[in-house]
């Protein structure tokens, strides 16, 4: 079995698991929760071996590189980056309601990835501009920080539903986490993405400066992250300073997402140095 | 009463003007709006690209609002320096508070403010007195800051830790600064350029990128050899030059750079980033007589004309070409020449390097083959030289330690009341933090599960 058939196979269990979690979040059934927990566990560890895996295979042919190095990698490191987060919150606010909000991401990651036909899954030869250590710390922080912000955005999603319900009536939300549990834990994966974010950038520009000499271009990539990151500097500073909490932050939040995923996809579109990404 | 004192003065309105966040968000959020047009329209392509794509009416408008090289137009620069004021104004107007609460001896405790946040409340069987002496350690070996006050029915015990974490988001701000400064002295003290080197030869200056004009260099950069390797796949796999770096005609500094790998020197950093096959100046001819096979040799130089052997006319080798395309199929590099015989109209003709046999195909009486022409390449430098770079990476590291503190970190403080009730003591823990407010919930939670504990060992 080579890499490409372990993570098809992951894509699977990802799939099965946000099942699951929606499935015992919509007909409350505390049962489909744990079996949700244990077929995400089962699919991290695909999703790490299948990882591993194309990293050997890469070696075998002789171009040995770490899988971060086109579109489909990334989307499946993104995927396993999600549900590694997804756990420890789970696990630290033992509530399964928000994997029915944040796992699907997940799956529908990996399933494009696996799935779209615009998407290759071989394992390509570096060029010469990719070949540097800070393309690991570039594309691993990147997507750090970008699993944060989609956690942040399920999350944000729970808010604004939830914040609908004031009288904690509706049957569904009353099973959510507190509003305010939901406002913190969304704050706190922004500020970690946040972070991450900002580390991206900044071991991109480092290694833009080594590879081309100057740190910033104003190429759409570069651009679009620093959209993203005045996006969620905004966020920040209503937060901190000005107070704003609950659904005007969790409409930045998807505001903020919305511009990862167009830095992630859409600048794929427009002309620029990281048509590798593609 | 100073802030009701309503102010006329022009530098206190303007003050004010940029100490709001309210600007920072307007700003920050133009700037995201703004900085989109970029990403769809190119930048810095030439004024018929834009006259052709968006027509002469939208192309004078953009070319005014500088639409097509926006990221250093007068109205972005202007935003980003208007967000440098509203930072720096900002800090400055929170800092005071912010220094007085970090490098204060005598930290103030509100204890109304205590009791109106997350506290924990139990009773215990011993006095205050008896429970003093344990309870301090207790708060003191977590917090760095801890002081214990008298009361009426008993004490207080107030305590801290993390002021310094205060500082995290001035750290951050600077950084940004540090970054606009870097940035600054790099677009008015640096240069970006390319040149191309053929191998063997040496440049003494470089083309600017923005300007196209030349600018000289101190020293010679020296080419000494040129390879590209490729994968199997035929993707480029390697670029690497020699080059030898000389002042005043010595040889200074040799280094084989690749691409992510450039030579650093006096300030200036030179980068492999392209190359290409440099155009053959002379060439080296073979005439073979399809009958016989008599092969004769000239060398000839594009644009000389050489006589034919066995008077068969004239021929001119008229241009290289680095690929020419026959039928679809690449040739690769070719002399193109033009055949004049002794009577007869003059005949345009290929004579691929790589396919001798090529010129059968016309079928004179002499097939033209390129016996050996130097095959010389040229690598293609990019040059540039930017001062702002150790502020800017300075800046970086700013930015991550200043987020890391600003946001994992918090000034934490918690008081503990211990109040007589009848026989017993009555004791609330109660404590506040300025950020992660929920961590500080569980954080009196432990403190209060841990003095609980510290009482139940308590003799008496």
């Amino acid at each position: 079995m080579d890499s490409s058939n372990l993570l098809s196979i992951t894509t699977f269990i990802y799939g099965l698991a946000a099942f699951f979690y929606i499935f015992s979040f919509v007909f409350k059934k505390p049962f489909a929760g744990r079996l949700g927990t244990w077929t995400s566990l089962a699919g991290v560890s695909g999703n790490i071996a299948g990882i591993i895996l194309r990293w050997v295979e890469s070696y075998r042919l002789g171009i040995g590189h770490a899988p971060l190095s086109n579109l489909y990698e990334s989307l499946v490191f993104f995927s396993l980056v999600i549900m590694v987060i997804y756990l420890v919150i789970e696990r630290s606010y033992s509530n399964r309601i928000i994997g029915a909000f944040t796992t699907p991401i997940a799956f529908l990651s990996m399933a494009y990835a696996s799935l779209s036909p615009n998407i290759s899954d071989r394992i390509q030869p570096l060029v010469p501009a990719l070949k540097s250590n800070w393309l690991i710390a570039h594309v691993i922080s990147c997507f750090i920080g970008y699993a944060a912000f989609a956690i942040a955005f399920g999350l944000s999603i729970m808010l604004l539903l939830k914040q609908k319900d004031e009288k904690n009536e509706n049957p569904f939300l009353k099973v959510f986490p507190d509003f305010k549990i939901l406002d913190e834990l969304s704050h706190q994966m922004i500020m970690f993405g946040f972070l991450f974010l900002s580390a991206g950038i900044i071991t991109g520009a480092v290694w833009a400066n080594s590879a081309w000499g100057r740190y910033w271009g104003w190429d759409p990539k570069e651009t679009w992250s620093l959209i993203t990151w005045f996006v969620y500097a905004t966020l920040l500073h209503a937060r901190f300073t000005r107070g704003w909490q609950g659904k005007r932050l969790a409409y930045l939040s998807i505001i903020g997402f919305s511009a990862v995923l167009f830095t992630y996809f859409g600048v794929n579109l427009l002309p620029g140095l990281h048509s590798y990404g593609q | 009463m100073k802030n009701n004192k309503v102010s006329s003065n022009p530098v206190d309105g303007l003050w004010k003007f940029f100490a709001s966040v309210k600007l920072t968000v307007m700003l920050l959020l133009t700037l995201a709006v703004t900085s989109i047009i970029g990403t769809v329209i190119p930048q810095n392509e030439n004024p018929a690209a834009y006259i052709h794509e968006y027509g002469q009416f939208l192309y004078r408008i953009f070319k005014l609002l500088n639409i097509f090289d926006m990221y250093h137009s007068w109205w972005f620069q202007f935003l980003i320096f208007f967000l440098t004021i509203n930072i720096v104004v900002c800090s400055i107007e929170r800092l005071s508070a912010t220094w007085k609460t970090v490098f204060t001896k005598t930290p103030s405790f509100d204890i109304v403010r205590f009791k109106n946040s997350f506290k924990e409340e139990f009773f215990d069987n011993h006095s205050p007195e008896e429970l003093k002496s344990g309870f301090l350690p207790v708060v003191s070996k977590s917090f760095g800051y801890a002081r214990i006050e008298e009361t009426e029915k008993g004490f207080v015990i107030f305590a801290e830790k993390g002021r310094w974490t205060r500082f995290g988001v001035y750290g951050v701000h600077l950084s940004v600064i540090l970054l606009l400064i870097g940035g600054l002295i790099g677009s008015f003290f640096g240069f970006e350029g390319s040149v191309n080197i053929p191998e063997g030869e040496s440049v003494k200056s470089i083309i600017l990128r923005n300007t196209g004009k030349e600018e000289p260099l101190d020293f010679e950069i020296q080419c000494v050899d040129f390879s590209v390797s490729f994968y199997e796949s035929g993707t480029p796999k390697e670029y690497r030059s020699k080059l030898i770096i000389l002042e005043n005609g010595k040889p200074v500094i040799q280094k084989e750079i690749i691409v992510n790998d450039p030579l650093r020197y006096r300030g200036i950093n030179i980068f492999q980033s392209s190359y290409g096959n440099v155009r053959p100046e002379k060439v080296d001819l073979n005439f073979t007589n399809r009958e016989t096979g008599m092969i004769y040799r000239k060398n000839a130089a594009i644009g000389e004309e050489i006589d034919l052997p066995e008077a068969q006319g004239k021929f001119v080798i008229r241009e290289y070409t680095s690929s020419f395309n026959f039928r679809g199929h690449n040739l690769g590099e070719a002399f193109l020449g033009i055949l004049t015989p002794p009577n007869g109209d003059p005949a345009e003709l290929v004579i691929p390097i790589n396919y001798p046999s090529f010129d059968k195909m016309r079928k004179d009486d002499l097939i033209i083959s390129v016996e050996s022409s130097k095959r010389r390449y040229y690598t293609g430098l990019q040059v540039t030289k930017d001062p702002g770079v150790p502020l800017v990476y300075a800046g970086f590291i700013l930015m991550i330690l200043g987020c890391l503190v600003a946001f994992f970190t918090s000034h934490q403080k918690i008081c503990v009341e211990v109040v007589k009730k009848g026989g017993k003591s009555r004791v609330m823990v109660a404590g506040i933090a300025n950020k992660n407010k929920m961590g500080m919930q569980a954080r009196t939670q432990r403190i209060s599960k841990l003095l609980s504990e510290k009482a139940g060992i308590l003799k008496g």
